[in-house]
């Protein structure tokens, strides 16, 4: 078994936490696993990406150069990835989105994830939607290890929001749930 | 030892520092090692250490010669810049003959350079790097957890030599997070004493003294001779590197750091789905570089590629080392543009195509 | 009727006193050391005493004082200084520094060592001149003053103006003591030595950064006689540098 997901977006829209979610709730379910980030140099606004790797061998190499799984939060990202995902694999991404995609080889998912963290009164959770709507395609991390490696993952000053990005996770769920319905 | 925990490279080799004893910290910041002096920053003052931010890497250099001289464990960390700012130190701990471990997190240069993963500093790293005839021990993990691991043992071997061992790193191992099982925590009253150290005077009736000063000739002869023997000691004693696949194999790829991680993806899809037997010559010290063993694994083989996040700078090693005893090819890209393992594969399949026995004659 | 002897003058147990200095006929580099010397062993600190050598005239000051010494890069005795007493700070640490070394190519180490009130003594020679390259432009050199490098004397359209160094940091919140005294005549040599023994005991007591500049002689290299080159001090340097304790922790006299 591997799993390879290349998680992109604008910085401050969470997509390192969201690929270190993944790979530290892989690592308490036995796989081996790698997240290696990559960013420009501005703080808040640039792009930022990660890659993340779970396998059931250790990671040869931590770099994605052809991911499963695109999740892409904005145009650029998509831009820049799209091309990459494996045949077969899957991109997710933002609702409005999806025009950009050409590649008719992978399967398509857009999904209103900002829309759908704006009903909780705050946005910063699509990052925890998206993940949702990646853990009801790959059901292979147990919930209980997800909570604990958002525990370790989200910094506790943030640890009031942890309900918060549990109900936006399984949001996530219920809209892959009915997009593949 | 502990439970595994998922860290990044930067952050696992701060805290093996930690627990190999080491209490003193002095750094500056800069990309992409920052988080290795911000961990030490959160930490060591908690653990009776000392974090000091310097004023440039000039002074921190400077500020670890005093600390190691003093007798302490300490550390400092920079990337490429900082570190060419930092050879003035260097040599002097070098005559001085002050242990202390560096950790350079290369990025691609020359100058201001960029940001992202290199292996431009091998020839500063592994040939001296500033004045004068001086070698630092150069470690070069390739994960987080060997990173961890390399921290850890480099205080003891610097110690036992009084030499610096610099951890070559690059920020793909640095920023990666993989999960780490860490060393178990030391405590720094329990190392061996250093009677050579500048702790004041005391009872001794003669002071100690931490100089790179001679200024007869014979005298600086004299040091220089000592120093090349205990290089000649560190050659026969301390000379590391790692092999897979390499029984039988009847191609070499050599490769150290990440760019070995990458090697080791092409390699592996090469024996799976094409059945060619390449084996990877990992060094993991760069100096003294494993000459021999790399000769003795090269003499079987058809060709031995190099491969590096540079335009080519171990590869001279690996010539000297192999003595052209079988043909040496290179594939490098560098500047922060890293190499995708299918540029890696199509590397290996040209030097396997160019070595087969039916070209006797030359490929072109 | 027996007779006591008293000793008048002794050797400190502060120098080697089996060592000939290798400082010039008439330098005062020779008093600077001895007035270290005398106040560590007069604070009873010998012992527990790290000094940093610096790179000029006084690079082989490790020859000479009966201390445990470090030699720093050019420049660096400040930092090396530092990263000394973080690791021992119940011991004393002084750097021994010239005024090329600390205020030409050592200026950003002197200057955040203060500021960060670093609790060490950095004993500063001005000597107006680099001595030990020979007599070029230093930091400290003169408007007009003749050097090997400002053979028409130093001329601040092409050259700038002299650093004065104690009055410079005395604009930092950092240090506990910054005083500058001269060696120029007996009278000044004692008082020079009370500055050495306030900057010592500020270290002692804890307070933080102490500096004292020392105006000093460099016959050799002014082309002065010995005499005339304490003259020099008197007349030129002096009139510039002036002399006094610009800064004292609270409580001191």
């Amino acid at each position: 078994m591997e799993r390879t997901l290349i998680v992109a977006g604008f910085g401050g829209q969470g997509v390192l936490s969201l690929g270190m979610v993944i790979a530290r709730a892989g690592m308490s379910e036995g796989y081996e696993v790698s997240w290696l980030p990559s960013y420009g140099p501005e703080q808040r606004g640039g792009t930022a990406n990660c890659h993340v790797i779970l396998s059931d061998e250790p990671v040869a190499c931590p770099l994605v150069g052809h991911p499963q799984t695109l999740i892409a939060f904005n145009l650029p990202s998509l831009e820049k990835f799209a091309q990459r995902v494996v045949p077969g694999g899957e991109i997710l991404v933002e609702s409005g989105l999806e025009a950009a995609v050409t590649r008719e080889d992978v399967r398509l998912y857009a999904l209103p994830a900002l829309e759908e963290a704006n009903r909780f009164g705050d946005t910063r959770v699509a990052n925890m939607v998206m993940l949702g709507a990646w853990l009801e395609l790959h059901p292979i991390l147990g919930d209980e290890a997800i909570e604990d490696a958002l525990r370790r993952v989200i910094s506790k000053r943030h640890h009031d929001l942890l309900p918060l990005d549990l109900e936006a996770i399984r949001a996530g769920r219920r809209l892959m749930a009915m997009a593949r319905a | 030892m502990g439970e595994r925990e998922l860290m990044k490279g930067n952050e696992a080799m701060a805290e093996a520092a930690i627990r190999a004893g080491c209490r003193y910290f002095f750094g500056y910041p800069i990309t992409p090692q920052s988080e290795l002096l911000e961990y030490m920053a959160r930490h060591l003052a908690g653990r009776g250490g000392v974090f000091l931010q310097a004023e440039s890497e000039v002074s921190a250099i400077n500020m670890v010669y005093g600390a190691a001289g003093a007798g302490a464990r300490v550390m400092t960390a920079t990337s490429s810049p900082g570190f060419s700012l930092m050879q003035e130190g260097l040599s002097y701990m070098a005559g001085a003959e002050l242990p202390a471990v560096v950790v350079n997190v290369v990025r691609g240069g020359p100058g201001l350079g960029g940001l992202q993963p290199a292996q431009s500093d091998y020839f500063q790293a592994t040939k001296g790097g500033g004045h004068g005839d001086y070698r630092l021990i150069v470690l070069a993990p390739s994960s987080p957890q060997e990173a961890a691991d390399l921290v850890y043992e480099a205080f003891d071997v610097a110690d036992r030599y009084r030499n610096v061992v610099l951890i070559l790193a690059d920020s793909i191992l640095a920023q990666a997070m993989e999960p780490v099982e860490l060393p178990p925590a030391r405590d720094p009253a329990s190392l061996p004493a250093k009677p050579w150290a500048t702790v004041g005077r005391g009872e001794r009736a003669e002071p100690n003294l931490v100089n790179s000063l001679y200024l007869a000739a014979e005298d600086l002869w004299a040091l220089n001779q000592r120093l090349q023997a205990k290089y000649r000691r560190i050659e026969a004693e301390e000379t590391r590197w790692a092999e897979e696949w390499t029984e039988e194999a009847d191609w070499l790829v050599v490769a150290y750091g990440s760019m070995a991680r990458i090697a080791l993806a092409a390699i592996r899809q090469l024996r799976r789905e094409e059945g060619l037997r390449v084996g990877l010559f990992r060094p993991i010290s760069l100096w003294p570089f494993p000459s021999r063993a790399l000769a003795r694994r090269a003499a079987g083989t058809r060709g031995v590629l190099t491969m590096e996040m540079s335009t080519g700078q171990m590869v001279e090693d690996v010539r000297l080392a192999v003595e052209g005893a079988v043909p040496v090819r290179f594939f490098g890209k560098t500047g922060g543009v890293v190499p995708e393992v299918e540029e890696a594969v199509e590397a290996i399949r040209r030097m396997v195509a160019e070595t087969e026995p039916r070209h006797a004659h030359p490929v072109r | 009727m027996s007779v006591t002897l008293r000793p008048v003058f002794e050797p400190t147990r502060g120098l080697r006193s089996d060592r000939v200095t290798h400082y010039c006929p008439g330098c005062t580099h020779g008093v600077a050391h001895r007035l270290v010397a005398e106040v560590l062993e007069e604070l009873g600190v010998l012992e527990r005493t790290v000094g940093v050598a610096s790179v000029g005239c006084s690079v082989l000051a490790y020859n000479y004082f009966l201390v445990d010494m470090q030699e720093a890069a050019h420049g660096r005795a400040p930092a090396v200084a530092t990263g000394i007493k973080r690791v021992l700070p119940d011991r004393v640490v002084f750097a021994y520094q010239g005024d090329g070394d600390l205020a030409a190519i050592g200026m950003a180490e002197i200057v955040h060592a203060a500021a960060r009130g670093e609790n060490i003594t950095v004993i500063f020679i001005n000597n107006a001149n680099y001595g030990m390259t020979s007599g070029q432009m230093a930091p400290t050199t003169l408007v007009g003053q003749r050097t090997t490098t400002t053979p028409l004397g130093r001329d601040p359209a092409q050259a700038g103006y002299p650093i004065r160094v104690a009055e410079l940091l005395d604009t930092l919140d950092g240090p506990a003591y910054i005083a500058r005294g001269s060696l120029h005549d007996t009278a000044h040599v004692l008082q020079a030595k009370r500055y050495i023994r306030k900057a010592f005991q500020a270290q002692l007591e804890g307070r933080g950064f102490s500096l004292v500049e020392l105006l000093s002689s460099c016959p050799t290299n002014w082309g002065l006689e010995p005499v005339e080159a304490l003259d020099f001090i008197r007349e030129r340097l002096v009139p510039h540098y002036p002399l006094g304790e610009l800064r004292k922790p609270e409580g001191v006299r």
